[in-house]
């Protein structure tokens, strides 16, 4: 990949209110949160702190923008489209400010905010343009003497939570089927990552949406993210995070007024290495499966396992590997690796590594802090892991990989599917029906072979069991922003 | 056709950058050396010659698309979503180019800037954009069958796609046969129709500009007979699409006025037998006849006029026959029925009444500016009446009932059917023609598979998956 443009080291934070209407107000209780740069553990800014008057103000301001005959709801579809596509526009305009922002927000490499995440957010804005005027109803051949027709209405003021692992692009891939629906949207993004969803909120009303159709209000879960999950204004609800507060928001939803629920939540997938893979490819898709986004993906590769035949060679090279990567100050283009988002997170990876290492794992390499500012982790391989281990069972959302031996198909499949977690899988190998096989049988929404964490605007993506509800991307992500309506006339005679 | 705000000013003498045939993002000379001059209807003069194409230019173009066309080429490795970016692209550099391609479709084909700049130009933006939107999305479909199978279908490129334009709205037109082409990975060779090849030689420079890959659109301009038929019959090219003609109470008014004397009765879809309940004939025929006489036709690079001329002298004369034979055949000539003055191809709007159905003027396509008023009865009576024709492209009811809406709607032979309107297509609907109208659906989400190959693929497993 070409070098990126050099980043904004120190970049100018312009937003830090909350954006209501298109303007930009102060909390309703004065409070403001601080929001920490991981690297030095240091306050960024402060922000504006919403809550429950807040929320209800957005929301207000989204039921109206919503009403029928509002410039929102009368525009053409194409219209929409155009306005999503020039939101794009805005965001290539300013790529290189929003990835330096994301950076110093998040701590991700900026060389991976500028390739990886603002680019999704371009592509999650301009695939969603594309199809603002082609969702289609249907009309049906009823029995009896009826003009009968389908249509695909929007759901209403959406609420959406947005996670800290990838901010900016997170928004995009909510507002950008939302909007495309026809519908309006309060936000809450992540108290640790405010910064780039503030900045886009900006772009979004100089692209010329109307006032009201997005609204964001920065706060916590249990104040503004719970103000959401209750209102009952608020026809849907899509939440990206944990499994244990997605179980809070869908009870929530189901007590103040049913409101619909998309669920992304927790992973702990598998990637299975048979032994016919190519050993040296796979080890660094394995290696990239779990250390990626410095392991903060929902989606990590975070039980890795490997046919005994090839076992011990495939540890060796995975630690060597692991030992290569480098970490340091995110802003610098040859780092791989920057720290870990917050303090609450450190504590907990370093928490389940001990863990590890009690229960009777190897510690390969890594297994502790690096350096003594910032929340940065040593690069971790663990290799004779079983299968009741915590590091095997529970999400870490850390650097360390776990590396687990398995003798067959039937075997690992059973292994692979004894979680109730169900979000990606993988599988390498060059045997057709080995690929065919185990990509149909592993319990998991998005399955690769031979690679990993590949994903697409296009393609639809959301978890098994209690990885999620619901699919976000694609066509298929419509759905989750539709409301259907069957009409049936009736006429004189047969059609 | 609601009212639009004033156009900027159009270029009344567009500078001609383009006269050559293209092919792989080069401008050639015909093999044979041969030229062709392309005609200003305002004044039967020639603009200027363009490169004529016959067989062997065709055979290169062909031979262009189908090595940009090979698996492993940039253009069908390029990704689905870069295609998307490229035809937005093309559609960028037309809205740049808005002013100067109206003007130079006026000045070719004789519509009213007015037109060019509110509707040709503007649907050549929107379909591009529309068709971008699909590049991505077009999915095949995994199968359950029976046995131990692994199913699916891929919704492939057909190949080289040959594509034949008409004159009555030669930029759109090619928009309408490119996007969804393109859109679908196919390459194509386009033959422009010699009245008008002019907006099709400065869009392919646009293509070339935006980026897309040589030999992926190539453009041939010259004759039906020769570079037409060098097409049609080329083994290399897999599908060929064609738009031509074959071997024809105050709001009701207007549209119906609207719906005939529209491009100059130049439209595929003119409602050219306009049928009117007996009850209210009368005052109808007097409405429709004064809404002609004040119909402005001249200078069509003047934004205050409606009509300009008729593309050609062929075109001029057999609408001149037809209006004759309605005077010798019986029908009320109400106004107009004749040239008007006497440099280029202007026809006076016209309007018969007492028309019945034997007619030739009822009967025969006139792609002019010449209305037929008819009376009918009843629902029963004109259904029938409508549907006695071997054509089938449009219609239109105007009512405020409902029943009698979808009543009609439901029983005329049509592809397109208009409910108190008429003319407005969309990007996103599909439109052609039942019966002699037309074979096929283009626009939509049902345009893509006049451009898809649907491949099924059934991989033999081991077990049940």
């Amino acid at each position: 990949m070409a070098a990126p443009p050099p980043p904004i080291t120190s970049p100018e934070v312009k937003f830090t209110q909350i954006f209501i209407n298109n303007e930009w107000v102060n909390s309703a209780s004065g409070k403001t949160f601080p929001t920490i740069n991981p690297t030095n553990g240091k306050k960024i800014c402060d922000v504006q702190e919403g809550d429950k008057d807040d929320v209800d103000k957005a929301v207000a301001a989204a039921k109206a923008a919503f009403k029928h005959g509002s410039p929102w709801r009368s525009m053409d579809a194409t219209k929409r489209a155009a306005l999503l596509n020039k939101l794009a526009d805005l965001v290539e305009r300013d790529r290189v400010y929003l990835a330096s922002l994301e950076t110093l927000d998040n701590g991700k490499p900026y060389t991976a905010a500028y390739a990886g995440d603002i680019s999704g957010v371009i592509g999650a804005l301009r695939y969603y343009a594309g199809w603002t005027d082609k969702m289609t109803g249907k009309t049906i051949p009823v029995d009896g003497p009826f003009f009968a027709y389908t249509r695909h209405e929007p759901v209403g003021v959406c609420g959406q939570i947005i996670p800290w692992n990838f901010p900016a692009a997170l928004v995009a891939m909510k507002i950008a089927p939302a909007l495309a629906c026809c519908n309006t949207v309060v936000l809450k993004p992540a108290e640790q990552t405010p910064l780039t969803a503030l900045y886009l909120a900006s772009l979004v009303k100089e692209a010329g949406f109307p006032p009201g159709v997005v609204n964001v209000v920065p706060g916590y879960g249990p104040t503004a993210g719970a103000a959401i999950t209750n209102h009952p204004d608020i026809r849907k609800v899509s939440f990206t995070g944990s499994t244990e507060v997605g179980k809070l928001i869908m009870e929530g939803a189901a007590k103040s007024n049913l409101k619909r629920v998309t669920l992304e939540l927790g992973g702990k997938s598998p990637l299975v290495v048979f032994k016919d893979a190519n050993l040296d490819e796979v080890v660094e898709w394995a290696h990239q499966a779990v250390f990626y986004n410095m392991g903060q993906v929902c989606t990590a590769g975070s039980r890795t396992f490997v046919h005994e035949d090839i076992y011990d060679e495939f540890v060796k090279k995975a630690v060597a590997r692991a030992q290569k990567r480098v970490i340091g100050d995110p802003f610098e283009l040859k780092n791989d690796s920057g720290p870990q988002v917050d303090n609450d997170q450190f504590e907990k990876i370093l928490e389940l590594i001990e863990s590890g290492k009690k229960e009777g794992a190897k510690l390969e390499c890594g297994g502790a802090r690096l350096g003594d500012e910032g929340y940065f982790i040593q690069p971790t391989v663990f290799s004779n892991v079983t299968d009741n281990m915590r590091i095997a069972k529970e999400e870490i959302f850390g650097p360390v990989q776990q590396i687990i031996k398995f003798k067959d198909m039937e075997e690992v499949i059973a292994r692979a599917n004894d979680t109730e977690y169900g979000l990606a899988a993988a599988c390498f190998t060059n045997d057709i029906d080995t690929a065919l096989t185990f990509t149909s049988r592993v319990e998991a929404g998005t399955v690769w072979v031979n690679a990993y964490h590949k994903s697409s605007v296009s393609a639809p993506f959301g978890g098994f069991k209690m990885s999620g509800i619901g699919r976000e991307m694609g066509e298929y992500g419509l759905a989750q922003y539709t409301e259907i309506k069957t009409v049936m006339m009736k006429t004189s005679q047969k059609l | 056709m609601a009212s639009q705000p004033p156009p900027p000013a159009p270029i009344v003498n567009p500078d001609i950058k383009y006269t050559q045939i293209f092919i792989n993002n080069e401008w050639v000379n015909s093999a044979s050396g041969k030229t062709f001059p392309t005609i200003n209807p305002t004044n039967g003069k020639k603009i200027c010659d363009v490169q004529e194409g016959d067989k062997a230019d065709v055979d290169k173009a062909v031979a262009a698309a189908k090595a940009a066309i090979q698996h492993g080429s940039p253009w069908r490795s390029m990704d689905a979503s870069q295609r998307g970016r490229l035809l937005n692209k093309l559609a960028d550099l037309i809205e740049r180019d808005h002013v100067y391609l109206a003007s130079l479709e006026t000045l070719d084909n004789g519509k009213p800037y007015r037109e060019s700049f509110n509707v040709d130009v503007n649907a050549a933006m929107v379909t591009l954009r529309y068709y971008a939107g699909w590049t991505d999305k077009v999915t095949g479909k995994t199968i359950p069958i029976d046995g131990t199978f692994f199913c699916y279908t891929r919704h492939e490129p057909v190949g080289v796609c040959g594509q034949i334009i008409p004159w009555n709205f030669p930029l759109n037109m090619m928009s309408w046969k490119i996007a969804p082409a393109l859109a679908c990975g196919n390459t194509v060779v386009v033959k422009p129709a010699e009245q008008t090849p002019l907006t099709a030689l400065y869009l392919a420079s646009l293509a070339k500009e935006a980026g897309f890959p040589p030999g992926v659109l190539n453009v041939v301009p010259g004759y039906g007979p020769t570079a037409g038929a060098a097409i049609t019959n080329h083994q290399d090219v897999r599908k060929v699409a064609f738009t031509g003609s074959t071997e024809v109470l105050d709001m009701a008014v207007e549209f119906a006025h609207m719906a005939l004397f529209y491009n100059m009765g130049q439209v595929c879809t003119a409602g050219s037998r306009t049928f009117v309940q007996e009850d209210i004939y009368d005052e109808f025929v007097k409405k429709a006849t004064a809404r002609a006489k004040a119909k402005t036709v001249g200078d069509p690079f003047d934004v205050t006029i409606e009509s300009g001329p008729q593309v050609n002298e062929e075109q001029f004369d057999k609408i001149l026959g037809m209006i004759e034979s309605g005077k010798q055949e019986g029908a009320k000539l109400e106004c107009g029925g004749a040239r008007l003055g006497n440099e280029g191809y202007f026809i006076q709007p016209t309007v018969f009444s007492n028309v019945t159905d034997n007619m030739r003027i009822a009967k025969e396509e006139i792609f002019g500016p010449v209305q037929q008023i008819i009376k009918f009865k009843d629902m029963e009576e004109v259904i029938a009446r409508a549907n006695d024709t071997p054509y089938g492209l449009a219609a239109a009811c105007f009512t405020e009932n409902l029943d009698t809406a979808l009543t009609f709607t439901s029983r005329v032979e049509a592809g397109t059917v208009w409910v108190n309107f008429y003319h407005f297509v969309s990007p996103a609907a599909p439109f052609g023609g039942f019966k002699m109208s037309g074979v096929g659906r283009e626009m939509g989400e049902y345009g893509l598979s006049q451009y898809s190959e649907v491949k099924n693929v059934i991989i033999k497993t081991q077990t049940k998956l």
